[in-house]
Parts: C-alpha cells; structure tokens; sequence
C-alpha cells in the first residue's frame, strides 16, 4: 500500500467534516429522492437511494440486481465452449476482454499454451475491446455532464474499432473469437493496415475531446476536487482498474502479473494520477486509449508468424484443477476462478469483476455532495451494469 | 394610427386589429421558433455532432419539423394521478404567454409592430421573467421529486440572472436616452460613438461588455446549457418537463425556442441596431417589408452564438451558476454602467 500524501489526507478530513456539519448544523427534513432504476445517468437499472437535504447528498446507497442474469449458475450446466459465448456479455462495451481470463483459465487447467501468434492476436483485441469501452466512455462522461456533442463524437468513433472487430470475428458486440488453445480464425486480408488506420483515427478523437472536453473550464469545475477517493480508501474497496490508478495508486495487472497475454513485451506506460477526483479518473482513461491504441499498433507491427491453434481436442474436457486467472479488462481487474472435476464443463465458475467493487465505494464517497456531483461520480467511477448483476 | 393599419394604408375596427394582431404575433412567435429548431437544431446540430438523422427527412431535412410536431401531438396527454391538476395543465401555457408579450413590443418596422411602448424594455425585461411563475408551478403541479428540484433550480436561476440582464440593458438606455425600444433603434441608426459619426452605431461597438453579459444571461434565462441545469437530462431526468407529454410537452418545447428567438431580437434591438441597416432610410415605408427580414437576420445569427454555446458547454453545478452570476457578471455591469455614465457626461 502507498504512503497517503498530506494534501490527501486533508480532503479526507475535510469531506469527514463537511458530513459532521451537514449532519448537525442546519436540520431540516431530508427527501429522498431515488435515482434509478431507470434514470439517465445510471445507464442500466441501477437504484441510488439517497436521502437530500435541498441538493446535498446525506446518505446514498446504491441498490443492485435488477437485472440479475445468473450468469455463474448458467455456466456450471455448459460447457467450456459454450460458457465462451456467454460471458462476452458481461461487460458488453469491450466484450471480448471478457473471454481472455476465462480460456486463459481454462488453459490452464488443460496445461496448454495459445501460439504465439495467437497471443499477438488475442493482445491486441484486447486492447482494441479496450478502446471500444473507454471510448463511448469519454462521449458518456461528458454526456453526464452535459456536453452533448463529444457523447455522438464517442459513437462514431467507436465504430472504427467495432468495424475491425467485426471484420475479423464476424460479431460486432459479441465476437466469441476465442477459443481454448488458440483464435478461432486468421486475421483477414488487408485488416492490419485498416486497423492501424483505425488507431490514428481513435488517436485523433482523444485530441478532439482533449479539446472539447478536457480542456474545458466548466468540465474541470465540475469534476477537479468532486469525488475524492484517496488511495487507501479505494483500496479497501477493492477498487480496481482506472478508479485506482485515479487515486495514485500505480497497480495494473497488464504489467504486474504474468497471464498470458504478451503486454510485457510492448512498450508502454502505466498512467496514474494522484488527485483522487472525477477529473484523475478521466484523464487516466484517456491516456489509457492512447496508450492502448500504441499497444494494438506495436502488437500488429510485432505479430510473428505461424499456427493460430494449439492442439486441443476436438471435445474439451478439462481436467481436474482449479485455476485463477486476472486480468486488467477495460473496467478494471477481471477475474475467473475455475473449479473443475474434469467434466464438459466447470463444476464451479466464480466471476470477479470490476463494476462490482468499483460501485461499492459510492455510499462512502457521495456523502456530503450535491446532486449534480453523483452524476459525475457515477459517471467517472465508470460500471457496466452487466458487469455488476452478474 | 395602430402599425398594422398603417402599412395596409386601411383603417380597421378595433376588433379586427386585434385579431389581426393576435395573428400576427402568433407568426412573429412560431415562425422564429420554426427557423430556429429547423436551421439550428437539426441542420446545425447534426453537422456539429455527426449525426445525419434529422438531414434525411423530406428535402434538405425539411419535412423533419412537421413529423416532430406530428409525433408530439399524436401523444397521450398523461396527468400525474397526485397531481395538481390545473396547475399542471396551466404551467405551458404561463410560459407560452411570457414569450408571446415579449414580442409585442418588439419593434419590426417603422410602422411594423404590435404596440409602442415608452418603457419597452422595461416591459420586455418585466414580462420575460413570467416564464419563470409558468416553470416554478409546472415543477411544483407535476407531484414529482425531480420536477420539485427542476422548478425550484429554474426559479433560483431566472431570478439571479434577471440582475445581470437588467444591468447589461441599462447601458443601452443610458446611451440611447430612452427606454422606448423605438428610440434605442434610432438612436442606434442615427447615433454616434461618443460624439464620432462616422458610422451608424450599433451599441455592440461601445456596450460590448453589456452585450455579452446580456448574452450570457440570456443563455440562463433560456436554460440552455451550460446553464441548463433545470432539465438537466442526466440529473433531474428533464427537470419540470419530466411529466409533460405530447401537446404540454411541445409547448414547452416551443417555448423554449420561441424565447430564444425573443431574446434574440430583443439583444439584436439592443446591440445591433434593431430593424436597422447601414445604407437604409430608417423611416421609409419599405422598411416595414425589410426591417422584418433584417431582424430575422440579426436574430439568426444571434441565436447562432445561443446554439453555437449549447451544443459545445458542458453543464454547470447549481452553485456555481449562482457564484458566477454574482461574483463575476453583476460587478462587470455595474462597472459597464458606471464607465457609460462618465462616458456619457463627458461627450
């Protein structure tokens, strides 16, 4: 755990304070007001109760599992294949970053290893799935916010990634391109060159919404200082992916554990920020596209030749084992634990993901703000509701 | 003699001038709002955010307005079962009317308008903030959390930058000498920048600093992003539209637009010389074809900074409109009044 800095503690003192106060000094009768289950800014049927006094936040406590999908029951009566298709859709904004940890898992246990090509391939979709996620996350934030425009500027430029995706797997939201030992096909012809296109054009977005977005007066006075999470906080919350690296704490799972993707052999960097606020947790995610999109270039300059399958059986029996595998999707870490007796399919399957926990800190660090503020927490802190109601 | 008599050259009975106005005002109201949504909102919009939609209706988009306006009025005319039933159908119509009486003391043309007032901005400034009576009971008739928020953050809001507004006019009257909108415009025409006569003066060269409080205003007023924050669609749902459906909901919408296109023209009255252009005789009696027209030019361009600013801001917090309006705009046009008034006196 990292030293907590003087300013950080601080505001934490401060934000404990500002709740003493509201709490005594001026009592009146609290509203509550509940946002959710179907409310604009939760985009998915999430319920925030929150008691207000005037605009300020008193307590809020978030209510999940409206749309409960049973996803990890599901699994235990499929088999290893067919569980590919279905958790694609746990965080259907990158949903082929869903798959890796699962066949990664399930190689595992088998003990095989995908080719290294396949490895190239499965890195850089990966981080494309990435791209497709932060993108539409950088339109919705400033939606939240209220600038509508970058919000279109995030659709259409999603569609450069999702085009590439399709083209290579044939499904545009949900790809079901990996398989356990390998890809399911080649990458087709002339798809590196558009994909590389594609990259400079998602480069070009990040400086159009710098511009629009991050440069802008008003969007810094409503995300600079609203939403402090300080390190130590989010750690105990189990926060992961961006929310952390927000908050400053340099931990990503793409370069400190082993999964077996090949993100330690590309160039890159690890971008944290110490503020804590809505506007760290941007900044993070924006300069996590530009550094993916580098990645999906070096991944495709870098890409070695050869077989895109290992051999596997032509049925998929798993033997038995249990394995975890984490990996840092778009939202933060993801992970899967496999049990299994050595069946078609897991005898058990458990799903960490990250919208869960990066959700949990929402009644601690909406206490004390004002309305608009939960939005733009809500907003930075960033949750697929897929991903929470597994 | 009315202005509408005049320009037809007939007399009229009182009855039908009044009718005649009454449409006329109608025309003077939907038709800037029409241009407005179509030429801003779909044309514009959809080239600033990349969205071809609204573009593919009918010629150049055009048949777009009509399948809205169709759409709106085909809804259900849903009331809240705790709702306050009268002053939920009432609020719309409040809010329609404070636009309609803002433009009867607009001035078109030397003989074009619908009343000649002595203290027109005065009354322009007074009934304009009626909308927000219509916003506050439409907030609180709709029985609804997020509309109860939405009406009170609107009436917070339009009365703090009903201030700036004030001040960022009483410039113009300083200069003019008048509080007669007609005056202000001939002055405008005929005027001088502080005794040099080079050019006609629209007021926007010397009261630059009003006309951009009065435009930063205005955007309140019309709460228009970044100050939008009482339909803040993300927050508070739409705010106090969030029970309104099908006509209700279009008369709000019109509103919304209409006044736009109202402060427009009043700010185009005000800054930029009215129906007036250099080059023109002010008093003949083709200007009551062209004044028209000018104004609708000025008041495009006008609404094209509104739009320009709403499709590009992100939204404010409640409390820092509120910081904004009195640390920054309220001091900046007492200190605009005050260099005026030497000004003034000195030439």
């Amino acid at each position: 755990m990292t030293a907590v800095s003087d300013r950080e503690q601080l505001r934490y003192i401060a934000a404990q304070a500002a709740d003493a106060r509201i709490n005594f000094e001026i009592e009146t009768e609290g509203m509550t007001i509940n946002l959710g289950p179907q409310h604009p800014a939760t985009h998915g049927t999430l319920r925030i109760v929150a008691k207000l006094d005037a605009e300020q936040v008193i307590t809020a406590e978030p209510v999940a599992g409206y749309m409960h999908r049973g996803y990890e029951k599901i699994c235990e009566a499929r088999t290893y294949p067919q569980i590919n298709t279905l958790v694609n859709r746990i965080d259907w904004l990158g949903s082929f970053a869903n798959e890796v940890p699962f066949i990664l898992a399930s190689e595992r246990l088998m003990d095989v290893e995908a080719p290294p090509r396949a490895q190239w391939i499965r890195t850089a979709m990966f981080e494309m799935s990435r791209i497709a996620n932060l993108v539409l996350f950088a339109g919705d934030t400033a939606l939240q916010i209220g600038g509508q425009t970058a919000a279109f500027y995030g659709f259409r430029d999603r569609e450069f990634v999702l085009n590439q995706i399709e083209a290579v797997s044939g499904g545009r939201f949900h790809p079901n391109f990996d398989r356990i030992g390998g890809l399911k096909d080649d990458l087709p012809k002339g798809w590196i060159a558009e994909t590389k296109t594609a990259m400079e054009k998602v480069r070009a977005f990040c400086d159009e919404i710098d511009d629009l977005v991050t440069g802008n007066e008003i969007f810094q006075a409503r995300t600079r200082g609203v939403g402090i999470i300080p390190a130590d906080v989010a750690q105990s919350y189990g926060l992961s992916g961006a929310n952390l690296r927000g908050s400053g704490v340099d931990w990503d799972l793409r370069r400190d554990s082993h999964s077996g993707l090949v993100h330690r052999e590309l160039d890159w960097k690890v971008h944290t920020h110490p503020d804590g606020d809505c506007f760290s947790r941007w900044w993070v995610r924006i300069q996590e596209i530009r550094e993916a999109t580098r990645m999906v270039d070096q991944c495709l300059d870098g890409l070695p030749s050869g077989p895109i399958m290992a051999k596997v059986p032509r049925i998929i029996k798993v033997p038995a084992g249990e394995a975890y595998v984490e990996t840092e999707n778009p939202l933060g870490a993801m992970g899967y634990y496999v049990v299994s007796k050595g069946d078609l399919g897991p005898f058990r399957l458990k799903i960490r993901s990250a919208s869960f926990n990066n959700i949990s800190v929402l009644p601690w660090v909406l206490r004390g703000v004002y309305v608009p503020d939960i939005v733009s927490i809500l907003a930075s802190l960033y949750f697929i509701l897929g991903d929470i109601d597994r | 003699m009315s202005g509408a008599s005049a320009i037809f050259s007939v007399e009229l009975a009182y009855w039908q001038q009044t009718i005649l106005r009454s449409v006329g005002v109608l025309a003077a109201v939907l038709l800037p709002a029409g241009t407005i949504v179509y030429l801003f909102l779909f044309k514009m919009m959809s080239f600033m955010q990349s969205r071809i939609g609204p573009n593919e209706a009918g010629p150049y988009g055009s048949m777009q307005l009509l399948a809205e306006v169709g759409k709106w009025l085909q809804k259900e005319d849903i009331f809240p079962s705790k709702a306050d039933r009268h002053l939920f159908a009432m609020a719309p119509y409040i809010v329609v009317a404070s636009v309609l009486l803002v433009y009867v003391a607009v001035p078109f043309g030397p003989d074009a308008w619908f009343a000649e007032l002595d203290a027109g901005i005065f009354y322009v400034l007074a009934v304009s903030s009626l909308s927000a009576i219509g916003v506050l009971v439409a907030g609180w008739a709709s029985a609804n959390k997020y509309a109860l928020i939405g009406g009170l953050r609107a009436a917070g809001q339009l009365i703090a930058y009903e201030l700036p507004m004030l001040l960022a006019v009483v410039g113009v009257c300083v200069q003019a000498g008048s509080l007669n909108l007609f005056d202000i415009v001939r002055a405008q025409a005929d005027g001088a920048i502080f005794g040099w006569e080079a050019v006609g003066n629209p007021y926007i060269l010397t009261q630059f600093a009003g006309f951009a409080i009065f435009m930063v205003a205005t955007q309140a007023e019309l709460t228009q992003p970044p100050f939008d924050m009482p339909v803040a669609e993300s927050e508070l749902v739409t705010g106090y539209m969030t029970e309104y459906s099908g006509i209700r909901f279009l008369l709000f919408f019109i509103a919304e637009f209409a006044s736009a296109g109202a402060f427009a023209i009043i700010a185009s009255t005000l800054f930029l010389g009215g129906y007036y252009l250099p080059g023109l005789d002010l008093d003949a009696n083709y200007m009551n074809v062209v004044g028209p027209l000018v104004l609708l030019g000025k008041m495009v361009l006008v609404t094209f900074l509104i739009f320009w600013a709403r499709f590009t801001y992100p939204r404010f917090r409640e409390d820092q409109l509120q910081r904004f309006a009195w640390t920054v705009l309220i001091p900046l046009a007492l200190v605009n009044i005050l260099a005026t008034m030497i000004l003034k006196v000195a030439f």
